[in-house]
């Protein structure tokens, strides 16, 4: 075929196909599980809830291509990992924040947490939450000052302001004061009942309060094989085993699940805790982790004085992930336990022959 | 009960390209075959013909010249020219070229043998080693060398009929179209090995084959077809032993360690044509297939087709392609001329438009999401590996037991980042064996210095 002298033909190394998902596919994936709990956000705190998602979302990319910009590294907002930092970021923050406040998260997170350390896939640390904790140093009253959900609109609140700031979190009434005559008396007087917990009508941080739009995110999540269930499962799992153990003398499965509804748990579990790049990439190393995060989220809460461990238990674990990987690397296909135990023998016995 | 093998992909099939078209002879045999002096994992045969000699269609051609299998005329002609030709492989391989007479008039040793039931097992593996036999899925290891390091060593003959590779239907087609050939050469190989049964795997994808398989051996019983998932690379030797008998091969190690024996089923098919009707393996079926050919197909062929010919059967191109292969995407080798002709193990021409073929899109950061860990069926760690290749630390490479690897493609496949992960330890296998090499070659001149 003589037409062939003209031809152009690619001599790749094989594969010579790919899967269609990449990482700006993955990222969109997490944007989009993430709508359920913007909604519902939206919904019990007002639009405020949705321009802060917007101001942080922005603020991260802007921050993200000013820093590759500075040092003259080529841009990478397109795959949107620094959008879904953005979401997190502001879901993790109460509706009536200052918005130069999550910007200044915006850029801890980006500047310092992620390009700092080289960028997408080298920070060790969770942007969002890493942004968060740094927020909370360093104003604690903002991150701390909860409305009630609908007192607050686009600039933030406008009712009055004490009748606003008084309303308690949950998390903050259940492992604080006790208060009786009350179905459920640990959650005092947050007035919350398990449906509020289940559905988002609580007082709290935009993106946390309902469970349910957080389990609806997680699980397209699992079914389109963006992150496994192996996470999700041993953190929820390990809290709600060891928060049905020990109730403080409170009605167990109640006490459960108000733990599991209740606080950061379910965006922890399904969106924070499943970061790929900074959980082990290792099946057994996730197991691991997930039961790490469950064991720290359950101490912070039970014995410590601050009310809410996920975002401290997720961050700790974090700066465990490469030793975790160390040790649950997968065996080695061929070579059973046996065969290890057999040529460890067989190297001590010739080092004391 | 059938086992599992960890990790593993599941990329588009593209078999109903031709899955469903029976394999036909070439329309128009080629005016000239090219027969490559090596097809075979060892040695390359010695040409025992010169220019201008008459030969028959299944005469010798190449004799072996130690580990290997000899070479047989693909058709019958006139022996043009004996010199380096372009191959498959890259560079140039000694062949014979054919002029062919199209009379394919047979050799005067092909005979139809009779007392096929007689026969003992080393008889078998002496015709199946007369026959040129070799490995027809892939690698191309000479079959009775195979057969005969596993007599009295195995208790589980396997048959491959998995094809896990996207596009290839070939297999597919023999399983249904010369189902009898399969059984018998499954029942040859038993016996050659000192066995009397044998099983069949076949992906789930081609009920059809498994249905047909099952119906044939019927009451006998002694040959099994076993349905696995569709799952890639379940036709990969080490996870097929595996699935059907839950063993692993230790690293290093061959079949024979584990007590089993893998044959192609278009393998065991040329060992039932070998020993009852005395033909050496001189054609085979090809998927030619992908987006930018005309008309996909499957045909009968003989070995040393050049791939231009066999394109041109199919119809040409109809839209330029972006590249050609030998084999499937997932492991397949580029063809960049389209002169070099096809071999005992050339299973598919495969001609992927730029659409079909991997994206172009550069390689991006690692995102460390896991997804090559938990796709490498050899249980290893992509991403780790990949970042002790970018720093040339070929001892932590190698400590990641890069050695291991199959060059499946799972990893490189899955990864959302696009990193040429495969390609990348390749480059490691490479230069650990260089280094290997040169340590020990220095090892030596110190020897010898000193002596």
């Amino acid at each position: 075929m003589s037409e062939n002298k003209e031809m152009k033909l690619t001599v790749a190394s094989s594969p010579h196909v790919n899967s269609p998902v990449s990482t700006r596919s993955l990222m969109l994936d997490v944007l989009i599980a993430l709508i359920p709990a913007l909604c519902v956000g939206t919904y019990f705190f007002g639009p405020r809830a949705l321009l802060l998602t917007a101001v942080s979302v922005a603020g991260c990319e802007v921050f993200e291509w000013l820093y590759r910009k500075l040092l003259k590294k080529p841009q990478t907002g397109g795959d949107l990992s620094a959008a879904v930092t953005g979401v997190l970021l502001a879901f993790v923050c109460p509706v009536a924040l200052p918005y130069w406040t999550i910007l200044i998260g915006d850029f801890f997170a980006m500047f310092v947490v992620k390009q700092l350390f080289g960028g997408l896939g080298k920070n060790f640390l969770n942007p969002a939450l890493a942004g968060r904790a740094f927020l909370m140093l360093s104003y604690p009253v903002f991150m701390t000052t909860w409305v009630r959900p609908g007192v607050a609109n686009w600039m933030g609140i406008t009712t009055s302001v004490n009748d606003a700031v008084t309303a308690a979190t949950p998390m903050g009434t259940m492992h604080g004061s006790t208060v009786a005559a009350a179905t459920l008396p640990w959650l005092g007087d947050s007035g919350a009942t398990l449906q509020d917990l289940l559905i988002g009508n609580v007082g709290g941080c935009i993106g946390e309060v309902s469970a349910l739009a957080l389990i609806v995110g997680g699980v397209y999540l699992i079914v389109r094989g963006v992150i496994h269930i192996r996470i999700p499962v041993s953190f929820i799992g390990t809290v709600a085993v060891l928060s049905l153990i020990f109730t403080k003398g409170n009605p167990n499965v109640e006490w459960m699940l108000s733990q599991l509804f209740g606080g950061g748990l379910m965006l922890g579990a399904f969106f924070m805790a499943t970061d790929y790049v900074t959980s082990p990439c290792t099946p057994k190393g996730e197991i691991v982790f997930g039961i790490g995060c469950g064991l720290l989220t359950w101490f912070i809460r039970y014995f410590g004085g601050y009310p809410e461990g996920v975002s401290y238990a997720i961050l700790l674990m974090n700066i465990c992930t490469p030793i975790i990987e160390k040790y649950t690397k997968p065996g080695r296909f061929g070579v059973t336990k046996e065969d290890i135990k057999a040529a460890k023998a067989a190297k001590k016995g010739g080092a004391s022959a | 009960m059938l086992h599992q093998f960890f990790g593993g992909v599941h990329p588009a099939e593209h078999k109903d390209l031709t899955e469903h078209k029976a394999t036909a002879p070439l329309a128009e045999a080629p005016a000239q075959v090219v027969i490559p002096m090596s097809m075979h994992v060892g040695a390359p045969c010695k040409p025992v013909v010169a220019v201008g000699d008459e030969v028959k269609m299944g005469q010798l051609i190449g004799e072996t010249t130690g580990l290997g299998a000899p070479i047989h005329a693909s058709v019958s002609g006139k022996v043009v020219a004996v010199e380096a030709r372009p191959h498959g492989g890259g560079g140039m391989m000694m062949s014979v070229v054919i002029e062919n007479d199209f009379q394919d008039t047979p050799d005067p040793s092909i005979q139809h043998r009779d007392n096929v039931d007689a026969l003992t097992g080393a008889e078998i593996i002496e015709i199946v080693k007369n026959a040129g036999i070799t490995g027809m899925g892939g690698a191309g290891f000479p079959t009775h060398v195979k057969l005969s390091g596993a007599v009295g060593k195995v208790d589980t003959v396997i048959l491959n009929g998995a094809e896990c590779e996207p596009y290839i239907t070939s297999d597919h087609r023999l399983m249904l179209e010369r189902g009898e050939a399969v059984i018998g050469g499954a029942r040859l190989i038993a016996k050659a090995v000192g066995l009397k049964e044998a099983t069949i795997g076949i992906e789930l994808n081609k009920p059809d084959a498994i249905e047909h398989l099952k119906s044939l051996v019927g009451a006998a019983g002694d040959v099994h077809i076993e349905g696995l998932k569709t799952r890639y690379p379940q036709g990969a030797e080490k996870q097929l032993i595996q699935m059907i008998t839950g063993r692993q091969i230790p690293p290093g190690k061959l079949p024979a360690d584990v007590k089993c024996v893998v044959c192609n089923v278009a393998t065991a098919a040329a060992v039932w044509d070998a020993v009852t009707e005395g033909k050496p393996l001189t054609r085979r079926g090809v998927t030619l297939t992908g987006g930018a050919l005309t008309e996909p197909m499957n045909v009968m062929a003989p070995v040393g087709t050049p791939v231009s010919h066999l394109l041109k059967m199919a119809g040409g191109f109809k839209e330029n392609p972006d590249r050609v292969l030998f084999g499937g995407p997932m492991m397949g080798n580029p063809i960049f001329n389209m002169d070099v002709p096809m071999m005992k193990s050339s299973n598919c021409i495969l001609c992927m438009t730029a659409k079909e073929a991997a994206d172009q899109d550069p390689a991006q950061t690692c995102i460390r999401c896991g997804k090559c860990v938990e796709a490498c069926p050899m249980h290893l760690t992509p991403l780790f590996m990949r970042q002790n290749v970018d720093k040339r630390q070929w001892s932590a490479v190698e400590a990641l037991n890069v050695m291991d690897c199959i060059e499946c493609g799972s990893c490189n496949y899955i990864c959302p980042a696009r990193l040429p992960l495969v390609q990348s330890f390749r480059t490691a296998k490479f230069a650990i064996r260089d280094e290997a090499a040169k340590a020990q070659a220095a090892k030596q001149a110190k020897e010898a210095a000193k002596a």
